[in-house]
Order: C-alpha cells, then structure tokens, then sequence
C-alpha cells in the first residue's frame, strides 16, 4: 500500500501541470471556495477603481456636518470630520488589501523556502537556522521598526517588508516542523534512492505537501498582517493621514463605538467579509491541492 | 533526547548573545534619549544624569560593563522609574502576565483543538463551517477591539464582571484571559483542522479503521497524536507571544504585566529596562520553541527513534 | 479554590502509562483549571469600589501613569504631584476655590516692604508621620538637597527666585550658605529673593520645594542619591495629611489618613487609591462601572454623551496652559513673518474647538491664557482668510503658487491627529497650500524638535504657576524650551529686565503687554486654543472646587453619596 502511494507521489510530481489542472477543476467544485474567490475579485476590482468608484475625495472635510449616521449623500455616513466613510473605506481597502498580500507574499516566499531547507537537512544546518530565526524572534520590534523608518524614512515599501521581515519567523517554524515529519516517509525516501536530486526533492516532493498547513497559515497571516499595519501606522510608524487603512478605521471606530457605531461596524465588516472569502478560499485550495483527498 | 536538550541549551548562549548585542546597539541608535522632555532639561541636570547611568561614557565601555552585570544576574537601574532595578520590576510584572498568558493557552488550546477536530471530521459539512466560522471570528476581532467590546457588554451592560484590573476586584481576571486568548482560538482551530485533516488521510488511519476500531478510538489515539503536531509546533512560539504580545490587553484592561512595561520602556527610551526584557523574553522564546521541539519529538515516533539512537 | 484543585490532582495521580489516559487526564486538569477561572465571576457579586469607598471614606482616583518616583526632588510630572502632595506638605498651600497662599506648615509669614525678604513662622505642631517635629533646617537641609546636580532634579529652576540659588545649582558658588535660605531658629526660617517675585509664595506649594525627612533618606543612601528605597511603602516619611501604605508597580498607590498631621481633625478621607490610568478609554469605562470616582480625563468623543446623559458627571473648566504651533523660523519660507501670520489667520479657531476638539476650549488669539491673575494680552491677530491671502502673495506666494512642501510634525495621539488634519484641510481650502503630516513616537518628536528637524510642530504648554512669566519667558532668545529660533533683543529685555524690576504690577503687566504684542506680531509660534480641563468626577465627591491649575487639596474632601448612587 505504501509503495502504491509512492508511485502516486512520483507520478503526480512529475506531470506537475496536471496537479495543478486537477486541483482547479477540483476547486472549482467547491462553492464555497468559488464564493470567497469571486468576493476577493470583487474587492481587489473594486480597489483597483476605486480613483474612479469613490463618490466624494478621500481627505474632504465638512466640519459642520461631524459625524453623521448613513443617510442618501452618505450612504456609509461619515466620520468626525465630515469625511464620506465609503470612500475612505475604498481608499483603504488598497492600502489594506495591498499590504495583506504583499507582506504575506513576502513572508510565505521567506518562510517556506527557509523552514524546508532547514527541515530537509536537519543537523547542523538546521540548528543554525533555525537559531537564527529564534535571534529575529527576540529583538524588539518596535525600536527595529523605529530605527528603519529613522533610517531609510517613511515608505510604504519598507511598510511591506519590515512586517513580511517578522511573518515569515512562525511560518518558517511551522514549515520546518512539516517537512521534518515528511522526510521520514517512505515516498522521500524511495526518491532519494532512485537518485532524483536534492533540489528536485525540495521543490517537488516536500513543499507541495507543505502546502496544506501553508495555506492555512497562509490565510491567517493575510489578516494579522492587515491589523499588524493599522498598529504601525497608529504608532506614526506606518501610513500618514489623511491616508487611511481598514485596520486604523476600525482602531479609530473602537473609540467611538458607542457613539457613532458605524464608523466600526463598515470597517469591521469590510475586514471581516475579506478574512471570511479568504478563509474559504483557502480551505478551498487546501482540499484541492491535496492529492489524496481526491483519491477517497 | 538527553543530549539534544543539552545541545540545544548551549546553543541558546551565542544566540542571546547576539541578540544582547543587537539591541543594546539598537536601542542606543533609536532617536531621543531616556532624559529628553516636553520641558528642557537644563545642561547641568543632563550631564548628572548621564553621568549617573554612565551614559557619558564610550559605548564599547558601557556595553562591556552592561555584560558584566548581566552575568551576575543584575539587568541595572531603570532610567525610568529611579527607584526601582530592572530585576525588581521583571519579577514584578512575570506572575501576572504568566498568569494571564496561561489562562488564554488553555482556553484556546482546548476550544481550539476541539473546535478543530470537530470540524475536520466531517470537512465541509455544517459540522465544519459552524466551529470554523465562529473561531474565524476570533480573528476578525482583534484584541485591541474585542477587549473594549467585552468591557462594554459584560461588564457595563450586563454588570457581571468588572471592566479592568488584575486581581483587585474578583473577576477581573475573565475578560482579559478570553480576550487574549480569542485570536489564538482561531489559530489553533485552523491548524489542528488542518492538521487532523491531513492525518486522517494517512495510510497508517484506514489500517486502524479496517481493523473495524470504533471512530473515536481511531480519532483519539491514532489521529490527534499526528493532526496535532502543527499545533505543537505553534503552542511555543504562542505561548512566548502571549507573554510578549499581551500588551494590547494588559494596556487595554489596565494590567500590571511585563508585556506593559516592555512597551512603556521602548515608548520611554528606558535603555535598561528595554534591554532586561529582551534578554528575558528571549531566553523565555528560546526555551519555549525548544520545549514545543522537543514535545514534536515526542509526538513523532519516527523522530523519536532518530534521536534516541543518536544519544546512543 | 485553584490552590484545593492542584492539591487533589496532585492526590489522584497514580502511575497510569496509557497515552489515552493521560490524554484525558490532560483534558480534564484543562477543565478544572478553566472551571477555576471561571469559577471566579460566581464571587462577582459585590458592590463597586464607589458605593463601598462612599461608605469608608474611600477615593478611588484615575491618576493617567504610573508615577516615575515619590521623591519630590527628582519627579516631573502630574501623576507624582496628585500622590506627593497628599503625602508631603510645603510651607504654604492653596486655597482651591482662589488659589490664594493659605497656611501650611508656616501658620503665618512676614513679607519686607522691597518684597525680596519673606520671613516665614512655622507653626508647632507640624510633625513628620514618624513623630518628629517638622524645623526650618528641614527646609533649609531639603532645599540645599533639591539643588544638588547629583539629583538630576528638573525643577531646579523653580528656585531660581531664591537669591543665589541658580548660580549653586550650576556650580559657580560651592558654599551653600550664600543661597538666600536661612534658619533662624528651629520655626523661623528667612528667605532671600534675587528680585521681587509675586509669585513666590505660589511656587513654595510645588512639590519641588516640599521638605523632605533628612534621617530616613540618610539611612536609605547619600542625600543626593537618586533612587533610593526611601520613598517605598513602610519606608516613607512624610508631613502631609496622608502616609503610603501601599505601592504596587503600575497598579494602585494608596495612601492612608495620616493620625500625626496637624490638621488631622479636618482630614475627612480614611484613604486614596490612586490607579495608573494610561488607557482613557478604559478610564472612562472605569468610571462608568463605578470602579473609579475621579478621572483623569475624558475621551473628546464622549463628553458631548455626558452632556446628554449625565451633566452632573462631567467637569469641565479652565485650565492654564496653550495648544500652540511652533514655526521652525530658520526654514528659509517661514522665516517671512508674513508667512506665518498668514497661516495662523487662516484657522478657524471657533470651528476648531466647536467641532473637532470639543470640550469647551476657548480659540487663542494670544499666547498666554486671558486673565491669569488679572493679566490679559491683547489679540495679536484674527481669522481673516482675505487678509492671509493678501499677505501671502505679498511674500512671493500668489494664491499659494510656489509655496515649498511644508509638513506638521506631532506626536501620535488621536486628538493632534484630528486637529493637524483639520488644519491641513483648512490650509489648502485658504490659502490653496499643501501640507503634509508626519505623526512621530513621542522620543523621535522631542528629538527632532529639540534638534530643529522640523517646519511647524504641534506643542502645549501649561503654566507652572499662575503668573505671565511662565508662558513668556520661554520665548527669549536661545531659551532652553524656545526651539523656534526666533530672537528678538526688544523681547529680551521687556522679559527679562523690565518685567523683574517694575515697580508696580501695573508696570510689569505692561511690559509683558508690550511682549507679547512683538511675540504676536513676528508669530514665531501659531496659538490655537487654551486648554480646558476636562474629566469625570462623581456627584458624592465633595470639597473639590474646580480651579486654574487642577490643583487638589485633599484634605478637603469628603465623600456623601446622594441617594441614587446609594441604591445603585
């Protein structure tokens, strides 16, 4: 039985384009999945249109007006300063989406690539690198962020990689933990005896069956990034005002709550909606990409 | 198993070593100094001062001196608070955020896990999406606001317990735990669903089922040992990020804990005091993310043998 | 309860080996721990800290920050001056309705006829809470403390009116004696001023010139040692009206009614709990949930709901101090005056605390708050859009064309965020000009100030003391909290010649008019409103006037419930 999982491992692996075809066609049967995925299209459209979608300026003030609940001029209301909420929300869902996928991206390429190889060799290697994944643990953040904006100044660039820098630490560990259970299996093993080399094995034999846990993890980053930005910019250490982000619309909607409740409630469903969509979406993924739930 | 504990303990030396290192220079490159105010500090009074913490010193010297402290166990004054010595206020602000940061562990591993295998035993049914969206909640609502949330409901509208506080009022504690625990919650479910998920499509699992053992058995013996591996491997480095991180809830609910001075001293430039919690709370990562290793050893037969054989 | 479940855990455990049954035992120690926990809200039932701290005489006070120290002669800030001056008391205090010197621990003074020589009588029943007679040499010994350098104490300068006091504490005399503060005998104490100063009897009630217990700090360390354990619980002795009973880092100081004070009869209060309380929002949860009867401020959002809802809460009054605008004066663009009067003409100040701050802020047309001890600039300018645009064309910049990126530097909070972007707003519909923000960590923002990297920087200042010289005379040339480089000698010596040496207060009132107007007119500095200080304080919370300086006498105070409260 297990050598038939082998053989199956070695197949799939090695007519690659067609995982990838089957687990579209697999994705595709899920409606739950299909539902996020369309949702996120929805919301990375709407950013992209936003210049064009977005019926007042992103900065306009009406001091006069304050705060007022959703009415037919604003249909969303508008914040403390008189600023339409729907169109500071679309100007921040760039800024938030662009960050989440950015910052993940950065992180996941990181994160993956180190767990697996310090997985795969262990020993040696592995200890120092995963040492040195426990020295990036432990610096404090908040003067390391302070001194590269001193350093390099404000920049949403560096915005990116400072919080990708910190996410790819717990997705390298868990990378690592994976890879390090799947080295012992008897598909790795049966590849390295037919000689298939190192290299191969890595990216063709561990990390697609990495993707699992990555992608879960994955989707969660996604999130945490968005709400790791609205912490950095409401320490003045990431987007300036009058810019603003999903994250700090709701960190400001959190202190007015029960006065002006929908200057949370809109943020905090645009936040969630996306985490939901994203959320299915990966699970989605997950159960597509993996080879042998298609087999039961 | 013996020898790798001991090797990875000697391993942790040169590691807080560079990370002492690191933010000592780090700290002292950051702009504005411990002593700068609204209100300008005249010459003479900052020059005292400097003097008194040594800072008129080169940094090569105050580094080595700071080493020398350090190993005799004293982490120096606190620029701070003149008064009180870093050991003093660590040791002041660790039960309580130990304290705090356990409770939130074993409320999310257990609703986690559970929440997790429920979910993951029958993937893609309303046994699935139920758990999974609730604990997908716990991320939607990050702490700093789901605390006041809390606050608002249970503890001005309902009155059922107080709003802030640690350890004054009775139940001043529930709040805090659950708040700190929630995003947790969401992490644990997702990776143990993922990971019993996994598992339960191994080989080694329909064996257990052909041999016509009841479900349960099967769950419990043969799949959470393996399903939750990826929630062992993430319960270290969680529980040293509750002890770190819970400074959004300790500031939120008013707790005296380290994650709150941490803050406050890298908010104050309190050089001594932001470097003893960062040798504290690394030396507390290193040995967390060696004890979840070492419990995935454990967990992991395979593992196991390989290491034993190594130690002989 | 926790304690009873690990001992019975401990009890069961018996040598089982099977991976399931240790699984379970996992999860059902899990259990008890999370029953324990949660076993806790069972307990909840009690009545909050306000209705029992009514019945005890109890204050429960929201006091923003951890104090820094308890020492008088190294602290800075305002959570240290509510505790210390519950516990120490100086040779006058002040009546909280007038803020006129009333008696302390001098019962009486004699002022001499050329207002340089105050003789003060202090009276025989003052006592430090260890039984000791309170002397002039306590003052005289606490005083020579306070100017140590050694001390690194901020408020040096607070005695500068002393004569010779500012040159010992720079280190151009060494000999103590000729610094203008003597013993007489054991309550007579004679001090010696450079310069007539009306305010200094003002001044004696800072913490700064508090005496403090000479034998208790001697056994904790040198005299001008800084951080030494004296001022801990069980360590500290003091003369004021209460004793520290209990300091725990960062979560309640509370002290306890003194029985040795020599006013003691009239001290009302059993005890203070002062609470550090960073976080305003949960403050005012606090508040709400009757776990604090006073707070230390209140969210701006929130008061126009207190206002609806519960006026008798809310507190707001007068507070001594200035929201204000530096102008960086060495960046070639606002080094034109005329640049700077155009920006400050082109806030709408009565929209500004109307609709963005909130909370009954007056608009500032002057820098220092009208009438502080009966002294009241003129306004020095007007929201004038026109006018502005007129002038910045004159100054090169025809409806704002040409005008180089300008950006406000403040330091991250809600309240200058809102109030920057408003301003930025405002700006560009006037004067069609671009601003940026730039909101810094506090450090970085003091950095950059006091270096000069910046173009216009938010800033606050509140006055020491109730007199003009606090908010003027940081403005005189290359003075330590200027930081515009702006200098002007006509200033100089209006601050610093004139005003000292004025016969009358006529006379040193007009020369501080006459300042200001020079101020006013070059605008090194853009006010923009006068602050007000607002928070919750409880109906049952008596003898607690509302003043200038949110200055408290706690010994005044009593707590009577109304009879709602009581039933609640």
């Amino acid at each position: 039985m297990s050598t038939d999982a082998t053989l199956a491992n070695i197949t799939d692996a090695e007519q690659g384009s067609s995982l990838w075809k089957d687990a579209w066609h697999r994705l595709r049967k899920n409606k739950m999945a299909v539902g996020g995925l369309f949702v996120l299209m929805l919301m990375c459209i709407a950013a992209l249109l936003t210049p064009w979608l977005a019926p007042y300026s992103y900065e306009e003030q009406n001091l006069i007006l304050g705060a007022a609940p959703p009415s037919a001029q604003h249909w969303l209301g508008t914040d403390t300063l008189g600023r339409d909420l729907l169109t500071r929300l679309l100007y921040g869902g760039r800024i938030s989406l662009a960050v989440g996928f950015i910052a993940t991206a950065v992180a996941l390429l990181i994160g993956v690539l180190y767990g697996t190889v310090a997985g795969y060799f262990g020993g040696r290697i592995d200890a120092v690198m995963m040492r040195l994944v426990d020295i990036l643990y432990a610096l404090p953040f908040m003067i390391f962020i302070i001194l590269l904006m001193v350093i390099f100044g404000r920049n949403i660039l560096l915005l990116f990689l400072a919080i990708g820098a910190v996410e790819w630490l717990t997705m390298a560990r868990i990378v690592r933990g994976q890879v390090q259970t799947l080295r012992q299996q008897e598909f790795v093993e049966a590849a390295v005896s037919l000689g298939l080399s190192q290299w191969t094995i890595i990216s063709r034999h561990l990390i697609p069956n990495t993707l699992g846990p990555v992608i879960v993890y994955t989707t969660l980053t996604i999130p945490s990034v968005m709400l790791f930005e609205a912490f950095l910019s409401f320490l003045g250490l990431g987007i300036q005002p009058p810019q603003s982000s999903w994250g700090l619309l709701i960190s400001y909607g959190v202190e007015t709550m029960e006065e002006y409740p929908w200057l949370l409630i809109f943020p905090g469903l645009a936040l969630s909606i996306t985490l939901f969509a994203l959320n299915f979406l990966g699970d989605g993924l997950r159960d597509a990409l993996d080879p042998r739930t298609s087999k039961d | 198993m013996g020898r790798f504990i001991l090797q990875r303990l000697l391993q942790a030396i040169p590691v807080l070593l560079v990370v002492i290192t690191a933010t000592f220079f780090l700290v002292r490159a950051a702009p504005g100094g411990p002593f700068s105010a609204e209100k300008a500090v005249p010459p003479e009074v900052l020059k005292a001062l400097e003097e008194r913490y040594q800072l008129n010193q080169p940094v090569l010297n105050q580094y080595f001196s700071y080493l020398g402290d350090l190993a005799h166990g004293d982490l120096g004054p606190s620029f701070r608070f003149p008064g009180r010595s870093v050991n003093e206020m660590i040791f002041a602000g660790l039960p309580t955020t130990a304290e705090l940061g356990l409770y939130a562990l074993l409320i999310s591993m257990l609703l986690g896990t559970t929440a997790g295998v429920v979910a993951a035993l029958k993937p893609n049914t309303a046994q699935d999406y139920i758990p999974m969206s609730t604990a997908m909640i716990g991320i939607c609502l990050p702490s700093f606001l789901l605390g006041p949330l809390l606050m608002l409901v249970f503890g001005i509208w309902l009155e059922w317990v107080p709003v802030s506080g640690w350890g004054n009022i009775p139940g001043d504690k529930i709040l805090p735990a659950l708040t700190l625990a929630s995003g947790y919650t969401a992490y644990v479910a997702r990776l143990s669903r993922g990971g019993m998920l996994e598992v339960m499509s191994q080989d080694y699992i329909r064996t257990a089922r052909a041999k016509g053992l009841p479900e349960w058995v099967v769950v419990i013996k043969h799949g959470l040992r393996g399903g939750l591996i990826p929630v062992v491997a993430f319960a270290g480095p969680a529980f040293a990020g509750l002890l770190s991180g819970s400074f959004v809830v300790e500031t939120i609910f008013q707790i005296p804990g380290l994650g709150r001075f941490y803050v406050q001293a890298a908010f104050n430039r309190d050089y001594t005091m932001i470097m003893g919690t960062t040798v504290f709370f690394a030396a507390l990562i290193i040995l967390f993310n060696l004890l979840s290793d070492i419990l995935a050893v454990w967990l992991n037969p395979k593992l196991r043998q390989q290491y034993s054989s190594h130690s002989g | 309860m926790q304690l009873v479940i690990k001992r019975t855990r401990r009890k069961q455990r018996t040598p089982v080996r099977s991976d399931r049954r240790r699984g379970l035992k996992l999860t059902s120690v899990l259990l008890c721990y999370l029953l324990s926990l949660l076993g806790l809200t069972a307990c909840g039932d009690n009545e909050n800290n306000v209705v029992s701290g009514n019945r005890q005489q109890i204050l429960h006070w929201g006091n923003g920050t951890e104090p820094q120290e308890l020492d008088p002669h190294i602290v800075t800030g305002v959570p240290e001056h509510h505790i210390i001056t519950a516990l120490l008391e100086g040779l006058v205090l002040k009546d909280p309705q007038t803020l006129e010197p009333i008696p302390g621990v001098a019962e009486r003074w004699v002022i001499s006829d050329d207002g340089l020589v105050y003789t003060f009588h202090l009276r025989d029943n003052a006592r430090w809470s260890n039984g000791d007679p309170v002397t002039a040499e306590d003052f005289v010994w606490s005083w020579w403390r306070a100017l140590q350098p050694a001390l690194g104490n901020q408020y040096a300068y607070m005695y500068y009116a002393i004569k010779n006091a500012e040159a010992y504490a720079q280190g151009k005399i060494k000999d103590f004696d000729q610094v203008g503060a003597v013993a007489l005998d054991e309550r007579t104490l004679q001090v010696t001023l450079a310069n007539p100063t009306p305010y200094f009897l003002q001044l004696l009630d800072h913490y700064s010139m508090f005496p403090v217990h000479r034998p208790t700090i001697e056994k904790f360390g040198e005299p001008a040692e800084r951080g030494t354990r004296w001022t801990r619980a069980g360590n500290f002795v003091g003369n004021g009206a209460f004793v520290l009973k209990l300091w725990s880092l960062n979560k309640v100081v509370i002290v306890e009614k003194n029985s040795g004070y020599w006013d003691s009869d009239n001290v009302k209060l059993n005890s203070i709990y002062f609470y550090p309380t960073e976080n305003v929002s949960t403050e005012e949860r606090m508040f709400r949930a009757g776990q604090l009867h006073v707070t230390g401020s209140i969210p701006a959002d929130k008061i126009a709901v207190y206002k609806k809802e519960r006026p008798e809460d809310l507190r707001i009054a007068p507070y001594l101090g200035t929201y204000f605008y530096r102008f960086n004066t060495t960046v070639p663009h606002l080094s034109d005056p005329r640049v700077r009067r155009a920006l400050a003409m082109t806030i709408n100040r009565k929209q500004i605390v109307e609709r963005v701050t909130k909370g009954g802020q007056l608009p500032a047309y002057t820098y220092t708050p009208p009438d502080t001890l009966g002294y009241t600039a003129r306004d020095g300018f007007s929201f004038d859009p026109e006018a502005a645009r007129a002038l910045l064309a004159e100054a090169g910049y025809p409806d704002g064309d040409g005008f180089p990126q300008t950006e406000i530097l403040y330091n991250t909070s809600e309240g200058h965020r809102k109030l920057a972007v408003a301003i930025q707003q405002m700006w560009k519909k006037n004067l069609n000009i671009d601003v940026i923000l730039n909101n810094q960590d506090w450090k970085v923002y003091l950095d950059n100030v006091d270096n000069g990297h910046y173009q216009i920087a938010r800033a606050g200042w509140i006055g020491d003391y109730v007199d003009p010289n606090t908010f003027l005379d940081m403005w005189v040339s290359n003075g330590g909290n200027n930081r515009t480089g702006w200098a002007n000698s006509d200033y100089d010596t209006l601050v610093l010649k004139q005003s000292p040496t004025a016969p009358s207060r006529d006379a040193r009132y007009q020369a501080f008019k006459e300042a200001e107007a020079t101020l006013l007119a070059e605008m090194p500095i853009l006010p923009i409103y006068f602050y007000t200080r607002n928070n919750l304080v409880r109906p049952s919370v008596k003898g607690m006037p509302a003043n200038l300086l949110d200055y408290t006498l706690y010994k005044n105070i009593y707590l009577q419930a109304a009879l709602p409260e009581q039933v609640e």
